[in-house]
């Protein structure tokens, strides 16, 4: 299963590296990582994939948004159905 | 991979513009509860429900963290249980306390069904049931309960109409401590919906299958926000951006309702696109009006700008969802939309204004509240004029309308929550007692006559 992996907030060094890390340690792999500087803003998002994950989806997604807190980021991991869904006929 | 500005339209929407998914109903048939007795039936109508709504919290919670959108309400609609009731009718209190525990024991918010359907005739046995909701409301903290008493095929019921009059102001006397809370819990209803997920009017039409999840999608704040980027746009261009807005809304809904009903072993029932709003700011309908360009929501224009948000709504929602359902539209409850709260407090908005906007929206007068002395006759005539547009209209109307025990003009009544706090509306001074006191039935429209 894919899900999508958005971070954002004030830009700072290490972010991809702590995410990258975060997730290696889940056995969550990366797909797809874009991203941009916005106006100071961080936005960064990828495209992962939980198919061999230790940890179910909505567990990482509470991780992920416990651990944006610790660096000052919001972090969301949803699956990506919704937003195929929204912006896709 | 997906475009970062769709992905961050979606985050923006929830985070900030109150997108969510506003309920996640289960609608469960009770026709296989009933037993010899009320005893056994309460029994049964309780196991029932506990079985089949075992998990609606879990599932629904685990929906909203893996895809990243709240699901504020979980509830539960039944067959109405005039029905299941009728051969034990002055035992209905049972079965309501029975639906009300098995609310309390899947961890629902709001069960919904304690209703009658008398819109062409009452009998005997719905008259014992009608007359048992004051007391039943009173009693109850999870339950909801309706009467239709109208629609375009049949006519009003106006017997019924007259008794619906009483009983709201016996709910309002025995719920008094609470202004009258009773009443918040109870709508009037004409040309019912069989599949509508919302409370306090969602019961499980006889025509539905066992178990079947509803859902009901909201997001005023997403369209104020849409309408907000292009100050400029005429209506034409307005109006397609509310249908696009509406369109990735719904869709949200739908993907929600195929994955709840998969994971619930329900079938999918229906998406209800409804703009629902809350007390918060930035979730109110009102402030979709004035976004329009009206000075405030209440003044001349808002039927028109109410009638085409709705339509655009529709729309939209149309062509996001195999199937689109329930009442789908804009609601205008006053208490429960900020914006509305502080017109009807300016004295800019008034009943008989809201009358009209029912006729062009998707529910009916809702969440109202009137002096404390309006007589029954006044709420039944009031109930008339509503159920009058739904039946010729071919549309659903609803009278949700709390007589504040004790409450004036001018004074207000708080109930709380996502039911927010209602100024006191005046009513016109003059009686329709000897209309109402006619009864009968006001026979259906000629255009009904479609066979």
């Amino acid at each position: 299963m894919r899900a999508v992996l958005t971070v954002v907030g004030k830009d700072k060094t290490g972010i991809i590296a702590k995410v990258s890390g975060f997730l290696a340690e889940r056995k969550v792999n990366i797909l797809d990582i874009s991203q941009t500087i916005l106006s100071d803003y961080f936005a960064m998002i990828m495209l992962v994939d939980l198919s061999d994950a230790k940890t179910e989806l909505a567990v990482l997604a509470d991780e992920c948004a416990e651990m944006g807190k610790k660096i000052g980021m919001s972090i969301h991991v949803q699956h990506e159905a919704i937003f195929n869904a929204m912006h896709s006929v | 991979m997906f475009n970062t500005n769709e992905v961050l339209e979606t985050i923006n929407m929830v985070e900030r513009e109150h997108l969510d998914i506003r309920t996640v109903t289960m609608g469960i048939s009770l026709l296989p509860c009933i037993g010899g007795t009320a005893e056994k039936t309460a029994e049964n109508v309780y196991d029932h429900i506990c079985k089949k709504a075992e998990n609606i919290v879990k599932v629904t919670g685990d929906l909203s963290r893996e895809y990243g959108i709240p699901i504020v309400n979980k509830r539960v609609s039944v067959t109405p249980a005039s029905i299941i009731c009728a051969p034990f009718a002055n035992k209905s209190y049972l079965i309501g306390k029975a639906l009300n525990d098995a609310a309390k024991a899947v961890g629902v918010d709001f069960l919904g069904g304690y209703s009658a359907l008398v819109h062409k005739g009452t009998s005997d046995y719905e008259t014992e049931f009608i007359k048992s909701i004051p007391e039943v409301l009173a009693t109850t903290e999870r339950l909801c309960s309706s009467v239709n008493v109208g629609s375009s095929k049949s006519g009003i019921n106006m017997d019924a109409v007259r008794l619906m009059g009483e009983i709201i102001k016996q709910t309002a006397q025995k719920t008094a401590t609470q202004g009258g809370f009773g009443c918040a819990k109870l709508v009037v209803f004409c040309n019912a919906v069989e599949d509508n997920p919302f409370m306090a009017g969602a019961f499980h039409g006889v025509g539905e299958s066992g178990t079947v999840i509803n859902v009901g999608v909201s997001g005023p704040g997403v369209v104020q926000h849409a309408i907000e980027s292009i100050p400029e746009a005429n209506l034409s261009d307005l109006a397609e951006m509310i249908k696009r807005t509406a369109f990735k809304i719904t869709r949200a809904g739908q993907l929600i309702a195929t994955e709840a009903a998969k994971r619930l072993n329900a079938e999918f029932g229906i998406v209800d696109l409804s703009l629902a709003p809350t007390p918060a700011r930035g979730d109110s309908v009102a402030a979709i009006l004035e976004e329009m360009g009206l000075e405030s929501v209440g003044t001349h224009g808002t039927t028109a700008c109410l009638a085409m948000l709705n339509d655009a709504v529709k729309k939209g929602g149309v062509m996001a969802s195999s199937r689109v359902g329930g009442l789908s539209g804009a609601f205008i409850p006053v208490s429960e939309d900020i914006g509305m709260i502080e017109a009807a407090e300016r004295g800019k908005l008034c009943i008989d204004k809201l009358e009209a906007m029912t006729a062009v929206c998707s529910v009916g007068l809702d969440m109202i509240a009137v002096p404390g002395d309006t007589s029954a006759s006044t709420i039944s005539a009031i109930i008339a004029d509503e159920a009058a547009i739904g039946m010729i209209n071919n549309k659903t109307t609803a009278v949700r309308i709390i007589p504040a025990p004790d409450k004036k003009v001018g004074d207000e009544v708080n109930f709380g929550g996502l039911l927010g706090r209602a100024p006191v509306m005046p009513v016109h001074g003059e009686g329709a007692e000897k209309f109402i006191a006619r009864g009968g039935l006001i026979p259906a429209p000629i255009h009904s006559n479609k066979n």
